[in-house]
Parts: C-alpha cells; sequence; structure tokens
C-alpha cells in the first residue's frame, strides 16, 4: 500500500447524500479479477451518456457534459467532497479501487457507510468526517472559486482551507498508523500468530464443535 | 455490574487481543467466498507467498454470474465465465470446500451457509459481501468484509475491527395476515433510515420476530445493511435450535448437546444496556412498497408516493425530486395505480422455500397480468429448487406463465444476463432499489414475496390482503 501523509489537492464536489457502491462503480465492472483500471469506470452510470461494459475503449464514449466529475475545472481533482452516508450498500471493495484509480485520495463527507470506511484504509484513500456543518460551507466555497485546493494533513489531523482555516478530524491511531507508514496489515496480524494460536486452543476447549 | 447484550458476548468470546485504540483482533469461525469479492484476495495470498490458515472454516460457491438458464452449456458471457474459472482454479489450489454451479447444493452463499448448517449459532461469520448480515438470524456475529479483509481473514483467520454500538430493535406485537418478515424489515428501514444503523450492530427482538421462521428472521437480518448496519442478530431460541438440528455441518451426538447448552445463552441479559432502542408496532405494519432509489423510500402498499414538496430539508427534497424522475413517478400517485413490466421473486432475502410458498399460494389458480412482461422465480439454492419442485409449487409457477429458473443471484443485481432494460418497472422481492441496481435505467420496487405473487397477477401494486379475500 501507498503511504498517504500529506494531500494538497484540486477537490470535486459531488452533491448527492446516500452514494451508494452501485453508482461508484457499477456491477457489470465487478467481474474483473483485477486490483486494477476501475478509474475509467468510477461512477460509469452518471459519467457517460450511453451504457457501458467491460472490455469497451471507454475514451471513446460519450461523457454526460452534466456530470461534475466531467466539468474541465475538475479535472485532476485527488479530493472528493460528499454528503452524508457515502459509500453505502454492498462490500465492494472496486468501489475505493475505482476511486483511488482515478486519482482520488481523500474523500470528505459527513458520514460514511461503514464497509466503505474499512475498505478505504486499506488501500491507501483517507475518508475525512468533517460536521454537515463545515460540509455544507467547503461545497459553497468549492463551487464559488475555480481552481479551489484543500490541504489535509494526516500526521496533524487538519484540513485547511486556502483562506488558512484549519478543521481537526477524528482518525484511529492504527488507521493512521497503517496509512502513514503504508503498511500491510496481514503482515501486522502474523505478528500476533501466537496470539490466534493461544486463542484457538482455549476456544476449542470452550467450543469444541468449531473445530472439527 | 450490566447484563450483557447479545453482541457483547459475541464479541466478547471472539476477541483475540486489543490494541490501544480499542481496535481488536477477533478470531473468525465461518468464511463463505464467492467468485466476486476473491480473486484479488487469493492473488494477494499467492504474490505474498501466503497460505490460507484454517481451510476448514472456508465454504465457496458461485452465484453472482451464473446463469439461470440451460446451465448445461456453461457461461457464455466470457467476463463471467473467467471470474467463475478463477475461483474454481483457486478453492482446488488452496484445498477449500467448494460447490461448483451443477451441484445441487449450490446456491446463493447466504442461503446455503444456514441450509447446510455451516453458519452456527454463537460462531463469527463473515464473506466478501454487504448481506452476510443474514446469519445474524442464528444468533451469530456475521458482517460483510471487503477484499482485503477476505484476504485478511484467508491468511489469519482473523480481522481487525473497532466494537460497534448497541441497537436494539424491538417490533412489539403481532403483524396481520399478509403481512410479512419483508414488510416488516422495511418498515424499520423506512423509519430509521438507510444509515439510521451506521456504526451500531442491530438486535432484533420482540414479539413479532420472535414468532417469525427462521427464513423470516435471516430475511429480516439481511436487510439490517440497508439499515446501515453491518450485523443484525436475533437471539437463540427453540425455533433456531430446531433448524439447526440434523444439518450436514452441524455438530451431532454429544457436541450437540454440548452446543445447544451454550447456544441457549446467546440472548441479551434482562439489564443488559443498548446505547439506542427503537420500538415499532406490528399491529401497525402494512405490506410495503419501496418508491424510490434507496431502501428508505418505502410506503404502505394503502399510501401514496410522497411529495418533496412536503420535506422540510433541502438535502432530502432534492433526492427525493431526483429519485422519482429515475423512477418515472408522480408525487402523489396511489401505489396500487402504478403499473409493472416485469417480476422478480429470489434474491438472499427471499429465495427460500417459505418464501416460494408465500408466492405460490398468491399465483395458484391465477394468471400473469398481459401487460407483465416477464415473471421469474429464481430459487435461492438447488436444494430449495428440489424440496419446492417436490410440492409441486413449480407447476404453480409455470401454469400461471412464470418462468421457473436455476438458483443464484440473477436479477438482483444483474451481474448474468437477467436484467432490467432501461425504463422497465420491476416488483423485486431483493433488497436494493439504487440506480441501475436490477440493469441500467431500470426501476425497482421492494416487495414480499406475496406482494411480488400479487402484483405478477394484477399487473400493478396491489394490497395482497384484498386479493386473498377475493
Ligand atoms: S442475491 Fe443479491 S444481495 Fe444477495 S448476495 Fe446475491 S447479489 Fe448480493
Amino acid at each position: 500500500m501507498k503511504p498517504l501523509s500529506t494531500v494538497d489537492g484540486l477537490v470535486l464536489p459531488l452533491d448527492r447524500a446516500n452514494v451508494d457502491t452501485d453508482a461508484i462503480i457499477p456491477k457489470q465492472y465487478l467481474k474483473s479479477v483485477k486490483r486494477t483500471g476501475f478509474g475509467p469506470n468510477l461512477f460509469d452510470d452518471w459519467r457517460y451518456l450511453e451504457p457501458g461494459e467491460p472490455g469497451m475503449d471507454h475514451s471513446k464514449r460519450k461523457p454526460n457534459p452534466d456530470f461534475v466529475l466531467n466539468a474541465p475545472r475538475y479535472q485532476g481533482a485527488e479530493i472528493l467532497l460528499a454528503r452524508k452516508n457515502f459509500g453505502c450498500g454492498s462490500s465492494r471493495e472496486h468501489a475505493v479501487w475505482a476511486l483511488t484509480d482515478y486519482g482520488i485520495r481523500v474523500v470528505i463527507a459527513p458520514s460514511f457507510a461503514d464497509i466503505f470506511f474499512g475498505n478505504s484504509f486499506k488501500n491507501g484513500l483517507l475518508p475525512i468526517v468533517l460536521d454537515e456543518a463545515i460540509v455544507d460551507r467547503l461545497f459553497q466555497e468549492v463551487e464559488a472559486t475555480p481552481g479551489y485546493r484543500l490541504k489535509v494533513d494526516l500526521a496533524a489531523q487538519t484540513v485547511t482551507t486556502p483562506s488558512g482555516e484549519a478543521f481537526h478530524f477524528e482518525v484511529g491511531e492504527f488507521h493512521k498508523y497503517c496509512l502513514l507508514n503504508g503498511l500491510d496489515d496481514i503482515g501486522l496480524t502474523l505478528q500476533h500468530a501466537d496470539e490466534i494460536r493461544a486463542y484457538e486452543q482455549r476456544r476449542r476447549a470452550q467450543a469444541p464443535w468449531l473445530f472439527r | 455490574m450490566t447484563g450483557k447484550t447479545l453482541y457483547d458476548k459475541l464479541w466478547d468470546a471472539h476477541v483475540v487481543r486489543t490494541e490501544p485504540d480499542g481496535t481488536a483482533l477477533i478470531y473468525i469461525d465461518r468464511h463463505l467466498v464467492h467468485e466476486v469479492t476473491s480473486p484479488q484476495a487469493f492473488e494477494g495470498l499467492r504474490l505474498a507467498g501466503r497460505k490460507p490458515w484454517r481451510t476448514d472454516t472456508v465454504l465457496a460457491v458461485p452465484d453472482h454470474n451464473v446463469p439461470t438458464t440451460h446451465r448445461d452449456q456453461g457461461i457464455s458471457d466470457p467476463v463471467s465465465r473467467l471470474q467463475v474459472e478463477t475461483l474454481n482454479a483457486n478453492v482446488h489450489e488452496f484445498g477449500i470446500t467448494f460447490f461448483p454451479m451443477n451441484d445441487v447444493r449450490q446456491g446463493i452463499v447466504h442461503v446455503i451457509g444456514p441450509e447446510q448448517g455451516a453458519t452456527l449459532p454463537g460462531m463469527t461469520v463473515v464473506c466478501g459481501d454487504s448481506h452476510t448480515s443474514t446469519h445474524g438470524a442464528f444468533g451469530a456475529l456475521a458482517f460483510g468484509i471487503g477484499t482485503s479483509e477476505v484476504e485478511h481473514v484467508l491468511a489469519t483467520q482473523c480481522l481487525l475491527q473497532k466494537k460497534m454500538k448497541n441497537m436494539l430493535v424491538s417490533v412489539d406485537g403481532r403483524v396481520g395476515p399478509g403481512v410479512t418478515a419483508k414488510d416488516i424489515v422495511l418498515a424499520i428501514i423506512g423509519e430509521i433510515g438507510t444509515a439510521g444503523g451506521t456504526g451500531y450492530a442491530i438486535e432484533f427482538g420482540g414479539e413479532a420476530i420472535r414468532a417469525l421462521s427462521m427464513e423470516g428472521r435471516m430475511t429480516v437480518c439481511n436487510m439490517a445493511i440497508e439499515a446501515g448496519a453491518r450485523a443484525g442478530m436475533v437471539a437463540v431460541d427453540e425455533t433456531t435450535i430446531e433448524y439447526v438440528k440434523g444439518r450436514t455441518y452441524a455438530p451431532t451426538g454429544d457436541l450437540w448437546e454440548k452446543a445447544v447448552a451454550a447456544w441457549r445463552e446467546l440472548k441479551s441479559d434482562a439489564d443488559a444496556r443498548f446505547d439506542r432502542v427503537v420500538r415499532l408496532d406490528a399491529t401497525a405494519i402494512a405490506p410495503q412498497v419501496s418508491w424510490g432509489t434507496s431502501p428508505e423510500m418505502v410506503v404502505p402498499v394503502t399510501g401514496r408516493v410522497p411529495d418533496p414538496a412536503e420535506a422540510t430539508d433541502p438535502v432530502k427534497a432534492s433526492g427525493m425530486k431526483r429519485a422519482l424522475e429515475y423512477m418515472g413517478l408522480a408525487a402523489n400517485t396511489p401505489i396500487e395505480q402504478i403499473a409493472i413490466d416485469k417480476v422478480f421473486i429470489g434474491s438472499c432475502t427471499n429465495s427460500r422455500i417459505e418464501d416460494l410458498r408465500a408466492a405460490a399460494a398468491v399465483v395458484r389458480g391465477r394468471k400473469v397480468a398481459d401487460n407483465v412482461k416477464l415473471a421469474m422465480v429464481v430459487p435461492g439454492s438447488g436444494l430449495v429448487k428440489q424440496q419446492a419442485e417436490q410440492e409441486g409449487l413449480d407447476k404453480v409457477f409455470l401454469e400461471a406463465g412464470f418462468e421457473w429458473r436455476e438458483p443464484g443471484c440473477s436479477m438482483c443485481l444483474a451481474m448474468n444476463a437477467d436484467r432490467l432494460e432501461p425504463g422497465e418497472r420491476c416488483a423485486s422481492t431483493s433488497n436494493r432499489n439504487f440506480e441501475g441496481r436490477q440493469g441500467q435505467g431500470g426501476r425497482t420496487h421492494l416487495v414480499s414475496p406475496a406482494m411480488a405473487a400479487a402484483a405478477a397477477v394484477t399487473g400493478h401494486f396491489t394490497d395482497v390482503r384484498q386479493l386473498a379475500q377475493s
């Protein structure tokens, strides 16, 4: 996993609540057996005018000019600003892979669905929860200001606006540590292999039907 | 000391170690695997040169991509075929128990786990699929995980988790005739919203839940995730134990007695504390129909499509407007006046034998309405299909004009050939009415199997309670 410490990035505002994982990456693209290549199909149904299928040359498809992702001023965005309950629906990690493959490194929203939130950290994508009122203000500022950027500092746990105003955000110590260092948490867990075996021994005595 | 909730008990029994910030390593007893969310996890294992920790806890099945017709001809879509073949190759390489596409035990992963007794009370059950919450019906801690976590469980038998908060949803009193588990859970989601359960593990209780069969409890827990809760659960009682008894992977003999004694403790203590309690009056629940593009957008069949002009929150109002536009509906239309194009009875929410019986009871002696282009029944597993055929349910459906298919996810998410065309309107027993879920531009209305059957034979949404009387 790529480490993440600071991002100074252009902000893409997606002004919809309850954006679900089916919308982030439609099911036909889940047939892939790879972790990469999902970027061109991020928000596929909203982003293109005609339906898409895997294997198409997506650069030849007609973009929907009304969808915010296609606006010239938001090209190259690394920070997605979203509304509440972002990433609800299925457990598909492909939703996170689509965002990171597109180039998004941070998502800011008033709330996230639980599975999406967890999946993000495993892939170097930082989900930041800010107050609904703050998110609302950021939406207004982004839309009013072409080239609007935010500075995210994970170590300091701050989001800073162009005017220098900084908002604090919460992040679990363990998630922060893994993200800052780009650590593979399987390797970390395997350092506790003895404890896992000790648990198994205890558990086998209590609930032997689970070990047959 | 205050008592423990069911969730507290399940959690405490599975903690291996806890980090200073509260992140815990919890042990996983059952890992269900399907073709869509596992290939990258197996690939990760291979690249790191790792082996699965305990293959005997893993059960794999293809369900999302499999065709529901002409199984003998294999999978025609090459991309789907590759994914299913990749699963076949992975389970062989790693030595994992597997029910291939043409095995009678094959079916939707959340149907076959319980059916085989692979899901047991007191277990932690995970799967790379959000509807893993289904298995909580057994007094198990069951939740969906992402692909990185699938790899993590394969490699370590554990998961890193933070403990969730406790919510009790109590459905008091008894539902009336014609009102099912699906209506109960849709009403709950309508009440608390699609994010109402975020951060919580929900325990469903109350007289109406206790009165449900295991099939009904699975339907309710299945949709906990639609209320935002990663896990939903129901305490163990005689209904649970009766269901598990004699199933393939269930313990037998002395072990069975020992297990049952332990399982009887799997309920919240009388003095347990919940962070949030929600109560619903079961007697007030009518058959439900979703009208929008989120499962919280739901009304009783006797109601009307709501009016965004009456919403106070502007974000909510604009969401409603967008949903109405997508669904091609006008505000204030009576639900019973909405005509449908297709009917789908299936999915891990409602494809068990009891669901098929309920639908068949409505369909018997009636015909699919002329305006309905396709009405299909997709049993949840090969064994459900077999049972239904023994009971003659297939004939009831076929005589009415339904199609009778092979088991799989099918039109629940339309990864195979079963899908809606743009603009088509479907009465569906599945769990998600998101935009494009059943096919790009398709319009999904979530209902119970009996309500889907009623819509099929009348051509529009119909209060099944009236139909039964006529
Ligand atoms: S039936 Fe639908 S919801 Fe259930 S596992 Fe399959 S795709 Fe997911």
